[in-house]
């Protein structure tokens, strides 16, 4: 197995204050890894560093074994680097179908690329129904597919997934997860970020838990999923 | 006699003018949400450059035919150098200084700028004469148009189609529209905010360099306070049409000469107005348009999203 993704002792700082203070994992690929914890725990600003939007104060983040210490956010992408934002933030005057565009802006393969939003649309019927729709007319969850859809796009060697399921109907989020299972099942390696640990874990292959910037615990998906202080703190049992 | 047609292209073609330079102000806003006071001395650069190559680079009596087009060229690459210079050196350094800082540079650099020409351009502490196109005026009905405006009816059409296929059709065109939606996803699509802006900054420079190369040929003379208070009619085109909307540019520009215009050659008819009909009167009649417009739809007319600060 080769490691994709390697961080080591990452650092990062708003101003003074510290809100990932010296983090260290792996993700293989192949694998899906996923960071949970509560708000404010560092796991998006992990992620928005990894992609480049910010800049660490310290460690080492090394992806399909080069340095991203001097790579701009623009330039990550092209090393295979998607990041499905939390939020979703597609570009909501744009049609889905532009959107989809977008993902592949440094892509020159049109083939390629006109095959990539049709398997966009495989995978999201919807998403193909409203091709030429305003993104901004999307539900929740359909911008989430699209957010999903235009991240994958960019053919990456990894998809980072920040808090898909966040502020989405039980039957909605079940849809997102299992569209995570099937992309992990096509072999996609995936980085996914949760605040719902339950459906995270069970589709992680290793998942770490972070509290206030540090990570606290690590373990397979399994085991954490039946450890018990990770069942008091993220799955609500006493 | 009937004038109104008359009055109705003189409004059109000095609206033209507005949005010609109103782009700029719309472009740069939508991308870095700056107000850059500077654009209008961008203009006023491009129409100096236009007359350098005329007077200084060109055999005397070259005619007009020849000399416009590379006037024009000469225009663009001198504004959007001076664009380019301000955005690298002025704003650059301060994309993360709160909002007032590069509002405030903006205005420096506007007055730099003017006084520069002033100080180091031959001859121009005073108008310099702006050299003509030949023939015409033209009739056509019982409108005339004159010969300088030929200019302008031609290149603001032009000009609108040329930056509408950039926007909608080009992929830096795409990136743009994506940097001004939401910069830090456009980023993680792997587009290159930074350049974006520059190409932002650039184009609509050149699109206010053809402007001033239009005010040269249509008032017959230049000089370094020019872009002052045209710069303030094509902010205020920009806000009226929506600023950060392209389209609404051009439309906020033609609305505010028409307006402008009829608002000179007819307010003295009204009863108790004479007073306010005279040429003089009307810069106020367009600024009082955009306080209705700030008032009453401050989204302005085509309503993308509006300056919330500076």
């Amino acid at each position: 197995m080769t490691t994709l993704l390697e961080v080591e002792d990452l650092r990062v700082a708003y101003g003074k204050i510290e809100a990932v203070k010296g983090i260290s994992f792996k993700v293989e690929a192949g694998q899906v890894v996923t960071l949970i914890g509560t708000n404010g725990a560092g796991k998006t600003t992990t992620l928005r560093t990894l992609s480049g939007l910010l800049k660490p104060i310290g460690g080492q983040i090394k992806f399909n074994g080069k340095s991203l210490k001097r790579v701009l956010a623009h330039q990550i992408v092209s090393m295979g680097l998607a990041h499905s934002p939390e939020g979703r933030h597609i570009f909501p005057r744009m049609t889905i179908e532009d959107n989809l565009r977008l993902g592949a802006f440094l892509r020159n393969d049109k083939p390629g690329i006109e095959k990539d939003i049709q398997r966009a649309y495989d995978l999201f019927p919807i998403l193909g129904e409203r091709r030429k729709q305003a993104a901004g007319t999307l539900s929740g969850g359909e911008q989430q597919m699209l957010a999903m859809g235009r991240a994958l796009m960019s053919q990456p060697k990894l998809l980072m997934l920040d808090e898909p399921s966040m502020g989405l109907s039980p039957i909605m989020m079940q849809k997102i997860m299992a569209t995570i299972a099937e992309l992990k099942s096509q072999g996609t390696t995936i980085l996914l970020v949760e605040q719902n640990a339950q459906a995270a874990l069970s589709l992680a292959d290793h998942g770490h838990v972070m509290e206030v910037g540090n990570i606290v615990l690590s373990g397979t998906g399994h085991d954490l999923l039946h450890d018990e202080s990770v069942r008091k703190a993220y799955l609500g049992e006493d | 006699m009937n004038e109104l047609p008359q009055q109705l292209v003189n409004g059109l073609l000095l609206g033209s003018m507005y949005g010609l330079v109103a782009i700029g102000y719309t472009m740069v806003y939508g991308i870095v949400q700056l107000i850059n006071f500077a654009h209008g001395e961008i203009f006023m650069t491009g129409a100096f450059g236009a007359l350098t190559v005329y007077v200084y680079i060109l055999p005397d009596g070259t005619s007009m035919w020849v000399a416009l087009p590379l006037m024009l060229i000469g225009a663009i690459i001198v504004a959007v150098l001076v664009a380019m210079g301000a955005e690298r050196f002025a704003y650059r350094p301060l994309r993360t200084a709160p909002r007032l800082a590069p509002l405030i540079t903006a205005i420096g650099l506007s007055l730099a700028l003017q006084q520069a020409v002033w100080a180091w351009y031959p001859d121009a502490k005073s108008a310099r004469t702006f050299p003509q196109i030949p023939g015409g005026p033209f009739h056509v009905g019982n409108v005339t148009i004159q010969t300088g405006d030929i200019f302008l009816l031609l290149a603001a059409p032009v000009s609108m189609a040329v930056l509408g296929y950039f926007v909608m059709k080009t992929r830096t065109g795409r990136g743009m529209q994506a940097t001004a939606q939401d910069p830090d996803t456009a980023k993680l699509m792997g587009i290159n905010t930074d350049r974006i802006i520059v190409v932002a900054f650039a184009l609509g420079a050149a699109f206010a360099a053809v402007g001033g190369v239009a005010y040269g040929l249509k008032y017959g003379q230049i000089e370094f306070r020019m872009g002052f208070i045209l710069g303030l009619k094509a902010f205020t085109a920009a806000v009226l049409g929506g600023i950060g909307n392209i389209y609404g540019a051009m439309i906020g520009g033609v609305v505010l000469g028409i307006a402008e215009t009829l608002a000179t050659a007819y307010i003295a008819d009204l009863p108790g107005m004479e007073k306010f009909g005279s040429q003089s009167w009307a810069d106020v009649w367009a600024f009082v348009l955009l306080i209705l417009v700030l008032l009453f739809r401050p989204q302005g007319l085509l309503g993308e999203r509006v300056a919330d600060r500076a």
